[in-house]
C-alpha cells in the first residue's frame, strides 16, 4: 500500500517521486520550471535552523522551498532508479 | 544567486548599449543559461576587460555586453539574464526570450552545468524550439567529474544536431574550442552542415493541435521551425509574446501574426497546456541526460558541509561568525589605509595652499576650492575608500564560495514572518557595506512587492559611512577606552546592529501589512554547490564594479556639498554665518529630539555622505569655517562636553544616525531602482519619522527620570 506525503513532511534522506502538484499552488509554474514535475525523483536533504524552509534534491540541483509551498507537492516514497545525477 | 557585479555595481551608472547598432558591425552571440552555471565566468573569460555593463532598456535588469576577436571576426557577446526557463513568467525570462526571438543573434551559446545536465537541458530544449543557431557549452566539467559524472559530449552533439563544447571556464579549459564552435555556427560552416534532425515531440493530442495551428501561418513567410514555435506559444496563450508581436508589427505596418493569435484564441485552441509542455520537455531532458552520462556514485562532501551550515545548533552561530569577521576586518583593516590616505591628502592640501598663495589667489577662492571642495572630497575619499575596498571583496568572496544562499536559507523564516523574502537578508548584509549597493542588490529578489520592501528598509542597517560615527560616540560616551571599554563597546555595537535588524524586520512587517499588502510570493532558492572562489576575479570585479563606482558617485555629490558647506560657514547676514542661522533655527526641534541645532544641521548638510556628519558638527562647534578632524578622542570629548553633550545627546545622535533619511547616493539609487518618485520619497520619510519619534521618546523619558 502506498503512503502519500506532503513534500514538507517527507522524511529526510529518503527518496520519493512526485505524484501531484496541487492546482492551488501559487508557484506551480515556477516549480515546473525548476523540474518539479509529476514522476520526478526527489529527496528531502536538509532543514534550516528554524524548520522552514527545507531544501530538496531534484534533477541534480538543491532547491529550497518554504513549507507552505512544499506542502502543495504530493510525494510517494520510491527507491531512486537510475538518474544522470545524484 | 545573481548578487554579482552586474546586479550591484556599475550598472547603475550607465548607458544602455545600442543593441541594434552592435548587430550591424559584429557577429552577435547571446549567452544564455541557468543561474549558477558559471555563465558570467564564461562571459568574462571570453571578453576579458572589453566589456560594458548597463541595464536592459527600460528595465532594472543588468546587461553586460562584451567584445572579442577570433580569427579576424569580431564578436559581440550579450550576457542574457540567467533563467531556468523561457516561458516569460518573469522579467528576466521575458528579456532572454525576446532577445533570442526578436534580435535574432547569430549564435546563442547555452552555458550548461555539467553536474546537473538534466535540469539544464530543459532550457536548452526550449531555446532549440526557437532557433537551431545554438552552441552548447557544457561547463563545470571538473565539478561533474568530482561527482563521478562523465558526459559523452559528442553523443549529445549528435542527438541535438548542434555543436557541443566541454569547458572548465574558471581555468580557461575548452574556451578556444568554444570560440571555434561559435564561429563555425555563426558563419554556418558547421559540420554536419544541416539543421538538427532532432525534434521534440509532444503527445499526439498536442501535436494535432500544433499542426492545425501551423496551418494558420500558411500565408506567412516564416521558416517551419519558427512557425511551430509560434504555434506552440499561441496554444499556451502566451499573451506577453502576442503583445510584443503587436508592438513590433504595428511599427512595421504588418499585423499578420497578431491576427493569427486572435484566430488561435477564437478557435478555442488556447488553453492550459503548460503542464503538458513542461512535462514533455523534462521527460525528453531526462532521457537525453541519461543516454549521454555515466554516473558512478561518489561520497558527496558538499551535503555534509551543508548539514553543518544549516544545522539547528551551529547554523546561525556560524553565519554570525562569518559576518562578524567581515565587519571586524573591515573596521580594523580600514583604519591604517584611511590614516595614510588622510595624511597624503593633507600634505597635498598644504602644497595646494602654497601654490594658490604663490598665484595670489584671493582668500575667498582659496577657501572655497581648497578648504571647501577639496577638503570635503579628500575626507570622503579617505574615510570611504578603505572600508569599501575591504568590505566588498570579502563579501564577494562569500558570494563566490556559495555562502550567501545559505544565509538566505537560514534566515528566511524571520523574513517570511515579516512578509518579506529570505534574500532580503543578503541585500541587508550588503547594506552594511553601503546602502546604495544594498538597494541595487535587492534586484536578486524577483517579486516586486518583496523587492520594494527590501529597498525601503535597507537604510536601517548602518553602512560603512555611519560605523565610524557610531564607534566614536560609543567609545566616548558609553563604553570608555581600554580593554574593558573596547569589550563593552563591541557589545554595545552588536546590540545596535541587532536592533537595526529588528527595526528592519518590524518595518518590513509594517509595510507588508499596509502599503505593500499582498500575498507572499513564491520562494524557491537554489543552493549551488560550494565552489572555490576566484580570488583574482573577485578583487578585479569588486574593486572596479562596486568600490570605484560608489566612490565616484560619492565624489560627485561630495564636491558640491563641500562648496555649499563652506559658503554656509563663511558667509552670512549681519554678524552671523548662514550656518549659525541654520543651527539656531533648528535648535528648538533639535532639543525636542535630544540633539541640538548643530547636530541636526550636521545630519542635514551631511545628506551627500554620512561620513561628513561628524566633521560638520565639529566645524560648527569650533566656528572654524571648514571641516576639521580632531587630534584625539580626548579633544573630541572635551569639545563635545563643552558644547553641552550628555549621555542623552550621544544616545540620540546614535539613534538618529541609525534611523534617518538615506544619503543622497542611496536616494538617487532608490529612484533609479524603483523608477518612482513615490517610493523614493517614502524611502526618505519612513526612516526619518521613525528616527524623530524614537529620539523624542528617548529624550522625554530620559529627562523625566534623570533631569
Amino acid at each position: 500500500m502506498e503512503t502519500y506525503y506532503a513534500l514538507n513532511q517527507f522524511p529526510l534522506n529518503s527518496w520519493g517521486q512526485i505524484v501531484y502538484i496541487k492546482e492551488s499552488a501559487k508557484m506551480r509554474r515556477r516549480l515546473w520550471d525548476l523540474g518539479f514535475t509529476n514522476g520526478a525523483a526527489i529527496k528531502a536533504l536538509y532543514v534550516s535552523p528554524s524548520g522552514n524552509p527545507k531544501a530538496y534534491l531534484i534533477r541534480g540541483s538543491v532547491i529550497a522551498l518554504r513549507n507552505e509551498d512544499a506542502g502543495a507537492i504530493i510525494i510517494s516514497p520510491k527507491e531512486k532508479g537510475s538518474t544522470s545525477w545524484d | 544567486m545573481g548578487l554579482t557585479a552586474k546586479s550591484t555595481g556599475k550598472s547603475l551608472l550607465t548607458l544602455e548599449p545600442d543593441l541594434k547598432a552592435l548587430q550591424e558591425t559584429a557577429l552577435v552571440v547571446a549567452l544564455a543559461g541557468n543561474p549558477n552555471t558559471g555563465k558570467s565566468t564564461v562571459f568574462n573569460s571570453l571578453t576579458g576587460l572589453k566589456q560594458h555593463t548597463g541595464n536592459w532598456p527600460g528595465k532594472t535588469v543588468g546587461l553586460s555586453v562584451g567584445k572579442y576577436i577570433f580569427q579576424d571576426h569580431e564578436f559581440s557577446l550579450i550576457d542574457l539574464p540567467g533563467t531556468y526557463s523561457l516561458f516569460s513568467d518573469s522579467v528576466e525570462e521575458e528579456i532572454a526570450r525576446d532577445f533570442i526571438c526578436f534580435n535574432k543573434p547569430d549564435v546563442t551559446v547555452i552555458v550548461v552545468d555539467g553536474s546537473c545536465l538534466e535540469r539544464n537541458l530543459h532550457l536548452v530544449l526550449q531555446i532549440l524550439e526557437i532557433t537551431t543557431q545554438v552552441v552548447i557549452c557544457v561547463n563545470l566539467l571538473d565539478e561533474a567529474k568530482s561527482k563521478g559524472i562523465d558526459i559523452n559530449l559528442s553523443k549529445l552533439a549528435k542527438i541535438l544536431g548542434i555543436k557541443v563544447v566541454g569547458t572548465v571556464a574558471r581555468n580557461g579549459m575548452g574556451l578556444e574550442a568554444l570560440k571555434k564552435a561559435i564561429l563555425l555556427t555563426a558563419t554556418k560552416k558547421r559540420e554536419p552542415p544541416v539543421i538538427s534532425t532532432f525534434s521534440l515531440l509532444y503527445d499526439s493530442n498536442l501535436e494535432q493541435m500544433i499542426s492545425e495551428g501551423i496551418k494558420l501561418f500558411a500565408a506567412n513567410d516564416l521558416n517551419d521551425h519558427y512557425k511551430r514555435w509560434l504555434a506552440l506559444r499561441f496554444l499556451d496563450s502566451d499573451y506577453t509574446l502576442a503583445n510584443k508581436l503587436k508592438q513590433l508589427q504595428l511599427a512595421n505596418g504588418n499585423t499578420n501574426e497578431i491576427l493569427i493569435y486572435e484566430q488561435f484564441c477564437s478557435k478555442g485552441f488556447s488553453g492550459d497546456i503548460r503542464e503538458n509542455i513542461v512535462h514533455t520537455l523534462y521527460k525528453t531532458a531526462e532521457t537525453i541526460a541519461k543516454s549521454v552520462t555515466t554516473h558512478k556514485a561518489k561520497p558527496n562532501l558538499r551535503i555534509n558541509l551543508d548539514k553543518i551550515i544549516t544545522s539547528k545548533a551551529l547554523g546561525i552561530p556560524i553565519m554570525l561568525l562569518f559576518l562578524g569577521l567581515v565587519f571586524w576586518l573591515t573596521i580594523i583593516g580600514a583604519n591604517y589605509p584611511s590614516q595614510f590616505l588622510s595624511n597624503c591628502f593633507s600634505a597635498l592640501e598644504d602644497y595646494l595652499l602654497f601654490i594658490f598663495k604663490a598665484l595670489n589667489s584671493p582668500a575667498w577662492l582659496t577657501g572655497l576650492l581648497i578648504l571647501g571642495v577639496y577638503r570635503t572630497l579628500a575626507w570622503v575619499v579617505s574615510v570611504m575608500l578603505p572600508p569599501m575596498a575591504i568590505f566588498f571583496p570579502l563579501f564577494t568572496l562569500l558570494e563566490d564560495w556559495g555562502f550567501l544562499p545559505r544565509i538566505a536559507f537560514n534566515l528566511d523564516n524571520f523574513f517570511r514572518k515579516a512578509g518579506a523574502h529570505g534574500k532580503q537578508s543578503l541585500s541587508m548584509c550588503m547594506g552594511f557595506g553601503c546602502n546604495a549597493a544594498g538597494a541595487v542588490a535587492c534586484r536578486i529578489i524577483d517579486s516586486p512587492r518583496e523587492r520594494l520592501i527590501a529597498i525601503l528598509t535597507n537604510n536601517f542597517v548602518p553602512c560603512n559611512g555611519r560605523f565610524p560615527t557610531l564607534l566614536t560616540l560609543i567609545t566616548l560616551f558609553v563604553s570608555g577606552s581600554g580593554v574593558r571599554g573596547s569589550l563593552s563597546g563591541s557589545l554595545v555595537m552588536v546590540a545596535l546592529v541587532v536592533s537595526a535588524i529588528i527595526i528592519t524586520l518590524a518595518t518590513s512587517k509594517l509595510l507588508s501589512m499596509t502599503l505593500l499588502r499582498g500575498l507572499p510570493s513564491s520562494f524557491a532558492l537554489e543552493l549551488p554547490p560550494f565552489r572555490k572562489p576566484q580570488i583574482g576575479r573577485i578583487l578585479m570585479r569588486s574593486l572596479l564594479d562596486r568600490t570605484l563606482f560608489l566612490l565616484s558617485r560619492a565624489v560627485v555629490v561630495a564636491a558640491p556639498a563641500g562648496l555649499i558647506i563652506w559658503l554656509l560657514a563663511n558667509f552670512g547676514l549681519a554678524d552671523k554665518t548662514f550656518l549659525e542661522i541654520l543651527t539656531n533655527f533648528l535648535a528648538p526641534l533639535g532639543r525636542i529630539i535630544g540633539l541640538d541645532g548643530v547636530i541636526l544641521a550636521g545630519f542635514i548638510l551631511g545628506l551627500p555622505a554620512n561620513e561628513i556628519v561628524l566633521p560638520i558638527i565639529f566645524m560648527a562647534y569650533t566656528s572654524s569655517g571648514s571641516l576639521i578632524e580632531l587630534e584625539s578622542l580626548t579633544a573630541t570629548k572635551t569639545l563635545l562636553i563643552n558644547n553641552n553633550w550628555t549621555l542623552l545627546t550621544a544616545l540620540c545622535t546614535i539613534i538618529f544616525s541609525l534611523n534617518h533619511f538615506p544619503c543622497a547616493t542611496t536616494l538617487l539609487t532608490i529612484k533609479k531602482e524603483t523608477q518612482s518618485w513615490y517610493w523614493s520619497v517614502l524611502a526618505f520619510v519612513i526612516p526619518t519619522v521613525i528616527g524623530l519619534i524614537t529620539c523624542s521618546l528617548v529624550a522625554f523619558c530620559y529627562r523625566l527620570f534623570f533631569a
